[in-house]
């Protein structure tokens, strides 16, 4: 089956549903995937929202291959990070001969509409040809599990999963399967290995899994949020989706908006929308300090900073910023974030999350992580600087799967940013974020102190005394800190309520 | 038929031909490392882990790993750019970093193909000072692990579960802690582990080692009380040489015994005797079962399954424990040999048992497990003490300062010394099951044979099936090498797919000629080819090519045993076997 020059069906490019357009809301996200909070999620309440409506249209109107060109018309890409063509996916596994086809749904990460996921997943199947669909969740991720395992019952009691769905002879139904919330299972071929019931590991992708997967059948895997986009696609037609964001990423991202922002919350926003607008008009501002930078991607993403706050955001601006969207998550960070220790977390985390099997990644991760290690713990050199960098480009030049590609993504793209800072740490031993306690010297401003003694009273070396001086204005003589007893454990500064105490 | 270019020389490959092998065929050296074939044995690991042949491709945005990726049309292939270089030694510099560099003690110090690459790169210091992963040492009867130095390139694991089908060997933990071992890090004696030691065979490092007897045997024969005896398998004299520099499948019988005697064994005999012994009482039960059979009695098993190789044995008493009685109860010619030598001999010199020391010289790792079997001891005192590799020999040698190849030739000792062709073609797959064949076509058929070669039995193929005409009796015949095809054949057999009358498994690739205690051969196929050769030629040269025309095997029958298959011969030459599938206690 072909699907290169088949015309769009006549009506899939248009909408001529009844379900209303998602529109901009006020704070400029868009809601396709992610129902608004308020609304329940039981099969009643989706359904008047619209659920199963794209399914009921693709079974009645639709041949599975005008499917594949309505989505591959839309332009949608993957959302599990890597971006790759949705319609280019479903058309390689549509066209590979197979008796049994699977459908993998990649839920390890993102909470979004149950009902939404399910219509969209079995849309797919219908048109690639698969019978047997697995949406695998992360344990961790509990309260959703028990979601969409009340929807998947009501779907089926619906009749739009099972054998002959609404009497169209397509038959599709959905296994749930939980993980062990190893992070390598997001690869898609480290999650096949996983579901076969063998080691986590990812491995080389020749042929791709679109033609040899799961127990060696064609096998479609995307990511829940690909899924959840699906049915607004049939809904509203190919063209209006691919009138949403920008020239080569078409439709909305969702994304968790964290850190030093006053609204963390889970957002959706069409492409091209920038990171001033998210940090600024959706995150409602900085809750402390000044911006850095924001982390995207989790700790195999990368950082954008304030040259990038003005960019359309979308996949293309990040790949040329060396970035990785990743699940999809945006940490903002501000000055009091030490840029060394940030990438020393992620790398403690990736050096956690290898699985082991390729070398770059399995002593990589550790190599750097030792070698940050040692620069936040003041014992860094210039040489280590540079062995970073090395290190880094080979392990994202050689790894096997993303992770190990990924994971010095971060230091390759701070460290020129950042490398004044870097600097800092290794030559002059200076942490202007104050992040790295080994570099600080706590100092007491006495001007400031009342002398209320919280200080010396808490520090656990009694490095704290009382001076003779009384401040102009204070009744009790200001505290000091002896620099040669200082563990510079932090304790007097957190405790100060007069922010009298400050690292120098 | 795929067009590419490699360092600018233009390459035509079949479709599906991997980067690595184009290369190759053009005489384009990539490094590699966990990448391990045996081929034509249809033995492949290519887990693409160790990132050592990585390439550049035109177009592509990372490297390649050369060994895992497909040519494709018009592809232009760069191997030496300086990102590669670059990129292939610091994925080399963090394997050393996680290394012991211990080189210097290290039993595979000069066959070690990290220590290759490194020098080869030229490396002379590691870079990244860090912590090495640490994990508890497993000593076995057979086998050592010694996982500090486990680089992770899953060879072991690759040939203990898809080529061996032996599933003791996997990968756990993750990250920086991943290693191989046997499930729940048990010990390996507690795992289904057979102790074919094709893991260590196919070790590129010194994570897994045999061993190593060799003190225990200097010290026994520098002790004026005992006498000490040594046999020496058949597969062991077409490889030695190897390690003195010498062709694949140069026979250096001869020298090896003078070699022997230098060393101070007090006799220097052939574990072929025994073979030849084997022979007999295996012949004997394959046409009683047949004539059994034949006569209608349906208490017969057939097939009739070798019993000559320790790693076979140990895997059915695992796999195959409903199957016990079918393979031959002889037991293996280097048991033979020792209980013949403890009894036989030792009555005939006059000496007393505990005062005899058997070794063996073994191209085997099962036969040090073998040997310390409780059925295969007398009141505590083994029949055969000790068992020592091949590579234990050559070490040896090289140790007490002997140059093998300026060596007179030497005769065996008589009479445990005395052999034909068909025990030394026992060192083949294929082999026991020819030499079986040639003596109970003779008994059987009470004619002389023409012929003795039946080249319908020989061959590499991994699983072999034949039929001999015994003057009328089609004798069906079936032979696999390699114990996953040993396992394809008995679960056909026991599903009742096909029939047999009788079975010969060897556990290693090739049979014995390839076995793990043999020198390494880095995965060349050829070089186990070369010494199946040398050991058809050496048949060839043998005066008596049948078992049973044997002299010494005739009067052994005639002064001491009787019957083949009689009282005595059973009481000495037979053993039981033991149902070991729950032999897997897991404490957690």
């Amino acid at each position: 089956m072909s699907t290169e020059n088949i015309p769009l069906h006549e009506d899939s490019t248009t909408a001529t549903s009844s379900i209303p357009r998602p529109e901009l809301l006020p704070d400029h996200q868009l809601r396709i995937t992610l129902r608004n909070p308020e609304e329940p999620e039981d099969y009643c309440s989706a359904r008047e929202r619209g659920a199963y409506l794209a399914l009921e249209r693709c079974l009645s109107g639709f041949k599975p291959r005008e499917v594949i060109s309505l989505i591959r018309a839309s332009g949608l890409r993957g959302r599990g990070g890597a971006g790759f063509s949705t319609g280019e996916k479903w058309k390689v596994c549509a066209e590979t001969a197979g008796s049994q086809k699977w459908l993998i749904c990649n839920a390890g990460e993102g909470d979004h509409d149950c009902h939404r996921v399910i219509e969209g997943m079995a849309i797919a199947a219908y048109a690639v040809g698969a019978s047997q669909g697995i949406l695998y969740f992360r344990a961790e991720g509990a309260p959703v599990v028990a979601r969409m395992k009340k929807a998947l019952d009501e779907a089926r009691q619906q009749g739009f999963l099972g054998a002959d769905i609404k009497g169209s002879g397509f038959s599709f139904d959905i296994a749930m399967h939980y993980g062990i919330g190893s992070f390598v299972c997001g690869e898609e071929t480290a999650l096949i290995q996983y579901l076969e019931g063998n080691r986590c590991e990812p491995h080389v992708k020749q042929p791709f899994p679109a033609v040899r997967g799961y127990m060696g059948h064609p096998t479609l895997v995307n990511n829940i949020e690909t899924f959840a986009t699906v049915p607004a696609i049939i809904n509203h037609g190919a063209e209006w989706f691919s009138s949403i964001g920008t020239d080569t990423c078409k439709g909305t991202k969702v994304l968790t908006l964290s850190g030093q922002v006053k609204n963390e919350s889970l957002i959706e926003v069409p492409f091209g929308i920038t990171l001033r607008e998210i940090i600024f008009t959706i995150g409602k501002g900085m809750k402390n300090g000044k911006f850095k930078a924001a982390l995207i991607g989790g700790s195999t993403g990368g950082v954008l900073t304030e040259q990038h706050l003005d960019l359309p955001f979308d996949y293309d601006m990040l790949e040329e910023a060396g970035v990785a969207m990743g699940p999809g998550s945006i940490q903002v960070l501000n000055e009091n974030s030490c840029i060394p220790t940030l990438l020393k977390n992620n790398m403690e985390f990736a050096a956690d999350e290898s699985c082991g099997k390729c070398t770059p990644c399995r002593i990589g991760t550790k190599r750097l992580y030792e070698v940050l290690d040692k620069i936040t713990d003041a014992r860094g050199t210039m040489d280590d600087l540079q062995e970073l960098r090395n290190l880094a480009q080979v392990m994202h030049e050689t790894s096997l799967c993303g992770l190990g590609r990924n994971a010095p993504n971060l230091i390759l793209n701070t460290i020129d940013v950042f490398w004044d800072e870097l600097v800092e740490h290794v030559t002059t031993h200076r942490c202007v974020a104050g992040q790295c306690k080994k570099m600080a010297t706590f100092s007491i401003d006495r001007e400031k102190c009342i002398g209320c003694g919280l200080c010396m009273r808490n520090c656990p070396v009694a490095a704290i005394t009382r001076t003779d001086y009384i401040a102009p204005g204070h009744k009790l003589a200001s505290m000091a800190i002896d620099l040669d007893k200082c563990v510079k454990c932090g304790t007097c500064k957190a405790n100060c309520k007069f922010s009298a105490i400050s690292i120098i | 038929m795929i067009n590419l270019t490699i360092d600018n020389k233009p390459v035509q490959v079949p479709e599906g031909t991997t980067v690595l092998k184009a290369a190759r065929q053009i005489g384009i050296h990539i490094p590699t490392l966990c990448y391990y074939e045996l081929d034509g044995m249809k033995l492949e690991n290519k887990p693409a882990g160790c990132r050592v042949c990585m390439v550049e491709i035109k177009g592509q945005k990372r490297l390649m790993a050369a060994c895992a990726t497909e040519c494709k049309e018009g592809m232009e292939v760069h191997t030496n750019s300086l990102r590669a270089v670059n990129a292939r030694r610091t994925v080399v510099e963090l394997m050393l970093s996680d290394h012991p560099s211990d080189c210097l003690t290290c039993s595979k110090s000069g066959d070690c193909d990290l220590q290759r690459l490194s020098q080869a790169m030229g490396i002379r210091e590691i870079p990244f000072p860090g912590e090495h992963s640490h994990h508890r040492k497993d000593i076995s009867p057979a086998i050592i692990r010694d996982m500090d130095k486990c680089i992770m390139c899953r060879r072991c694991e690759t040939v203990c579960n898809e080529f061996q089908t032996v599933g003791a060997l996997h990968a756990i933990n993750r990250g920086f802690n991943a290693v191989v071992a046997p499930a729940f890090e048990q010990d390996l004696v507690d795992s289904p582990c057979t102790f074919c030691g094709q893991c260590v065979m196919a070790c590129p490092v010194g994570a897994l080692n045999t061993v190593s007897h060799t003190r225990q045997v200097m010290s026994a024969i520098n002790n004026p009380k005992k006498t000490v005896i040594v046999q020496t398998a058949p597969a062991v004299r077409v490889a030695l040489g190897e390690e003195f520099g010498m062709q694949p499948g140069e026979v250096v019988t001869g020298k090896m015994v003078a070699a022997l005697r230098r060393l101070g064994f007090d006799y220097v005999f052939d574990t072929d005797f025994a073979a030849d012994l084997t022979i007999m009482e295996e012949g004997t039960e394959l046409l009683d079962r047949i004539s059994r059979h034949m006569a209608g009695d349906k208490s017969v098993r057939l097939p009739i399954l070798t019993s000559c190789c320790p790693g076979w044995v140990n895997f059915f008493e695992y796999n195959f424990p409903d199957m016990l009685d079918v393979p031959s109860s002889a037991k293996s010619p280097q048991q033979m040999f020792g209980s013949i030598a403890k009894s036989y001999w030792a009555e005939k010199m006059g000496l007393k048992r505990e005062d005899i020391v058997c070794v063996s010289i073994m191209p085997c790792v099962a036969k040090k497990y073998e040997c310390g079997r409780d059925e295969f001891k007398v009141d505590g005192n083994p029949d055969v003490d000790f068992s020592i590799s091949t590579r234990g020999l050559a070490r040896l040698i090289k140790q007490y300062g002997i140059t093998l190849s300026e060596l007179p030739e030497e005769d065996f000792d008589r009479p445990l010394g005395e052999s034909t062709g068909a025990g030394v073609i026992f060192g083949s797959t294929g082999g026991v099951i020819e030499a079986a064949v040639r003596t109970a076509y003779e008994l059987y058929t009470k004619k002389s044979l023409d012929r003795v070669e039946f080249s319908q039995l020989r061959g590499i193929e991994g699983i072999r099936e034949a039929t001999v005409d015994f003057d009328g009796l089609p004798v069906h015949i079936g032979i696999a090498h390699g114990l996953g095809n040993a396992r394809r054949l008995l679960e056909k057999v026991r599903s009742g797919k096909v029939q047999f009358h009788a079975i010969e498994v060897m556990a290693c690739p090739g049979g014995c000629v390839g076995g793990a205690g043999q020198p390494f051969h880095h995965g060349n196929s050829d070089i186990i080819r070369k010494r199946q050769e040398a050991i058809y030629k050496e048949d060839r040269g043998k005066a008596l090519r049948k078992s049973h025309e044997n002299p010494d095997i005739i009067k052994l029958y005639n002064e001491y045993l009787g019957e083949p298959c009689g009282h005595k011969a059973h009481e000495l030459l037979h053993t039981h076997y033991f149902d070991k599938s729950d032999k897997t206690v897991i404490e957690i």
